[in-house]
């Protein structure tokens, strides 16, 4: 390959803090099965995770970043950028950034915007802010992926369509328990998945949501990103990729030449659905929970519409006391309780009153 | 009559080709057949069609196609016979070299399923059924063959299994044709496994929707170039049923089959025992089986017994399906008639690689629309 495309900052930046959210409400898949398809046939995950009441992007980016800042250790003050990716905004208009950058203490001389890319807008966040960092116009900035996903009722997405997040603080390498060592984004028109304007549910492309979306963007990223680094699957002790379902992380991982044991940690969408601009995010948090210093991380998400990031991540001394200071995600994942479809429908808003 | 000779074939392979149009199939398609043939001037294209002007928003074939592939003001126009669209263009052109008015003809199917997804296509592809009185009430393709399936199983009191020596045979043929859809074998575990698309009627039992696209070139005997490819179309017949189910009095019947099987033959001069391989339509296997029993090769009835992998093998009594037939291939249907001649032609011609049919003289191949409501019969042989 020609040109060297990877994005590599100025100065040397890294991953200070991480910390994550996802609600507790889990719904099996068998509950939709259930409803919707007379318990034949088969899902696409186990069971999903699912916001309650008073839950919402915004409560998960909160709760996400508050560990984030209580691995990184910093004062919020000293954040210069709060970013956050979502497709599920609250509000179209009233930025979810200004009430999560408040809420964690960030000071008012900050950058903050709400990013939308479907499901890889967490990670465009996280390269926004390894701009900030790297090019020294700050210290320190929060990077969001968070979602409360819907699919419509009886649509394949509701197997999946999850609620969680994840959020980083982007900060100089040296102080980062992680570093990232570069990044690569590969970005086309690709119609896979949208949602308009005033429509309450995504519309997507069936099986154009596969090859021609979801497995030609992954795999460019992270061979571009592999041919680049001059790396090999073998370098890397874990590698987590986007996660729409169970089935097309684990194909495109094989297809790359990765092993079971590489993506197995990282590899959450089984048991909490498909957390969108968190999926691979959360899954990285996953893998930081148990990561020794020294190891190789690559990460790629994915977004319809559509493009992928990726990211070579190396983990550092610092991770081990760290990780201690948040609750892991295992934690959060074995924080369960089950919901039936019922439940799920009034938790959701799916039964409109008037 | 002027003798018609097949000149050359063409196809693109069958799958979900996302990225490429309506006319850059087509036209892929053509220039791979007109390669074959030699570069031969074509006098007429017709194309075979069946959802262009639903799925694509496109009528008018004719300019598209011709001008697409480099043919502006040839002759050009589409044939429609649901998913026998692409076989009934052939007889098109059949007629076109026979009468003596066109010396040669490039017959062209072509099917884009993926400009369009979801139950959009099926309400669409429903067409080649009755609209009033079958589409209306959501009967399906698939759904209508699930009926018949249940019938034969309650008529003749036949195993469910005695329909996977279709799908295994396509799918084990398919394996070696680089222009199949699915080149994976398949067992019979498998096929009991596998989920319910229309009871009883399973996934390895109805064909699976992809873009295609296949051609040929007709060619009088003035214009024959190389006498050791051509191959003779020794007959072109086409028949026709009622439209909807329910006006048929035995359902089963698949009159249309038998009117056009037993035309052909007589055409031809030919008996049953005659044919080295007959590319039958396999999918959904229902058909495959009512189409043996209504063309003769078996009673009535008695299709399952005598259905057997062993029978419908490469060196079987009938082979069928034998670069993967309409299961394996992947169903583009208006494409899909075309696609079976390509592959008997290949036969024909020794081009069949590790399917080859030893000493394969005569070949029979037939396309069914909707429940055999029309049906396309060729019989051809080496020139």
């Amino acid at each position: 390959m020609g040109e060297n495309v990877l994005l590599k900052p100025a100065r040397a930046v890294g991953i200070v803090g991480y910390g994550v959210y996802i609600p507790q409400y889990r719904l099996p898949a068998g509950e939709i099965l259930r409803i919707w398809a007379g318990e034949e046939g088969g899902a696409p995950v186990k069971e999903k995770a699912v916001a309650g009441l008073d839950e919402d992007t915004i409560t998960i980016s909160i709760e996400a970043a508050r560990n984030a800042l209580a691995r990184a250790g910093i004062d919020p003050l000293e954040l210069r950028a709060v970013w956050v990716g979502s497709e599920s905004h609250p509000y179209a208009v009233k930025p979810t950034s200004t009430i999560v950058a408040e809420a964690v203490g960030a000071p008012v001389h900050i950058q903050a915007a709400d990013l939308e890319f479907a499901c890889k807008a967490g990670t465009e966040a996280m390269v926004a802010a390894m701009g900030l960092v790297g090019s020294k116009m700050g210290e320190y900035t929060l990077a969001i992926g968070a979602d409360t996903a819907q699919g419509k009722p009886g649509d394949a997405l509701e197997f999946t369509a999850a609620s969680g997040g994840a959020a980083f603080i982007i900060g100089p390498a040296e102080n980062s328990l992680a570093l990232i060592q570069a990044a690569y984004s590969y970005v086309t028109d690709t119609p896979d998945f949208w949602r308009r304007q005033h429509q309450v549910y995504p519309e997507h492309g069936q099986r154009f949501t596969g090859e021609p979306a979801y497995f030609k963007h992954v795999t460019a990223a992270a061979q571009t990103m592999l041919e680049q680094l001059g790396t090999t699957p073998a370098d890397y002790a874990f590698a987590v990729f986007h996660q729409p379902n169970a089935k097309f992380p684990q194909r495109v991982a094989k297809e790359l030449g990765f092993s079971k044991e590489q993506i197995q940690t990282g590899l959450l969408s089984p048991v909490i659905g498909n957390t969108y601009a968190g999926a691979s995010l959360v899954g990285l948090t996953a893998v930081l929970d148990i990561a020794k210093p020294g190891d190789r991380i690559l990460v790629v998400s994915y977004g319809s519409g559509a493009g992928s990031d990726a990211f070579d991540i190396e983990v550092t001394d610092l991770i081990e006391e760290r990780r201690k200071k948040a609750p892991s995600t295992r934690q959060y994942i074995d924080r369960r309780v089950e919901i039936d479809y019922a439940t799920y429908a009034r938790y959701r808003g799916k039964i409109v009153m008037k | 009559m002027e003798k018609v000779f097949i000149a050359g074939v063409g196809q693109v392979a069958v799958g979900e080709h996302w990225e490429k149009t309506l006319s850059h199939l087509s036209t892929q398609a053509i220039r791979a057949v007109l390669r074959d043939a030699g570069s031969p001037q074509p006098e007429i294209v017709y194309i075979g069609n069946f959802l262009a002007a639903s799925i694509s928003h496109q009528a008018n074939l004719g300019a598209l196609v011709c001008a697409e592939a480099g043919l502006r003001g040839v002759e050009g126009t589409t044939v429609e016979a649901g998913e026998a669209s692409g076989a009934a263009a052939l007889h098109m052109g059949y007629l076109a070299i026979g009468s003596g008015m066109a010396d040669c003809v490039v017959v062209v199917g072509v099917e884009k399923m993926t400009d369009m997804i979801g139950n959009q296509v099926d309400a669409f592809a429903v067409q080649s059924g009755d609209t009033d009185f079958e589409g209306m009430q959501g009967l399906t393709y698939n759904g209508i063959a699930g009926l018949l399936m249940q019938r034969y199983l309650d008529q003749y009191q036949t195993p469910r299994e005695s329909f996977a020596s279709f799908p295994i045979t396509a799918h084990r043929n398919g394996v070696n044709n680089p222009f199949a859809l699915y080149r994976k074998a398949l067992d019979l575990e498998s096929y009991q496994k596998a989920p319910m698309v229309s009871v009883p009627l399973s996934l390895y039992d109805v064909p699976s929707y992809a873009d295609g696209a296949a051609a040929l070139v007709l060619v009088s005997r003035k214009m024959l170039r190389d006498e050791q490819k051509a191959v003779l179309v020794s007959a072109s017949e086409v028949a026709t049923d009622t439209l909807a189910l329910h006006d048929r009095a035995d359902a089963l019947a698949f009159e249309a089959v038998r009117i056009s099987t037993a035309n052909a033959l007589e055409k031809a001069g030919l008996t049953r025992d005659c044919l080295d391989l007959f590319e039958c339509w396999d999918a959904p296997s229902i058909y495959g089986m009512l189409s043996l029993e209504a063309g003769g090769f078996v009673e009535r009835g008695q299709g399952w017994h005598c259905a057997t992998l062993e029978n419908l093998a490469l060196n079987g009594r009938l082979p069928i399906a034998t670069l993967g037939g309409i299961k394996a291939h992947g169903f583009a249907p208006g494409a899909a008639g075309v696609y079976q001649v390509v592959d008997a032609v290949q036969q024909l011609r020794g081009e069949a690689g590790q399917n080859q049919i030893a000493s394969a003289q005569v070949a029979m191949t037939q396309a069914l629309s909707g429940a055999a409501a029309s049906v396309v019969t060729h019989i051809l042989r080496k020139g």
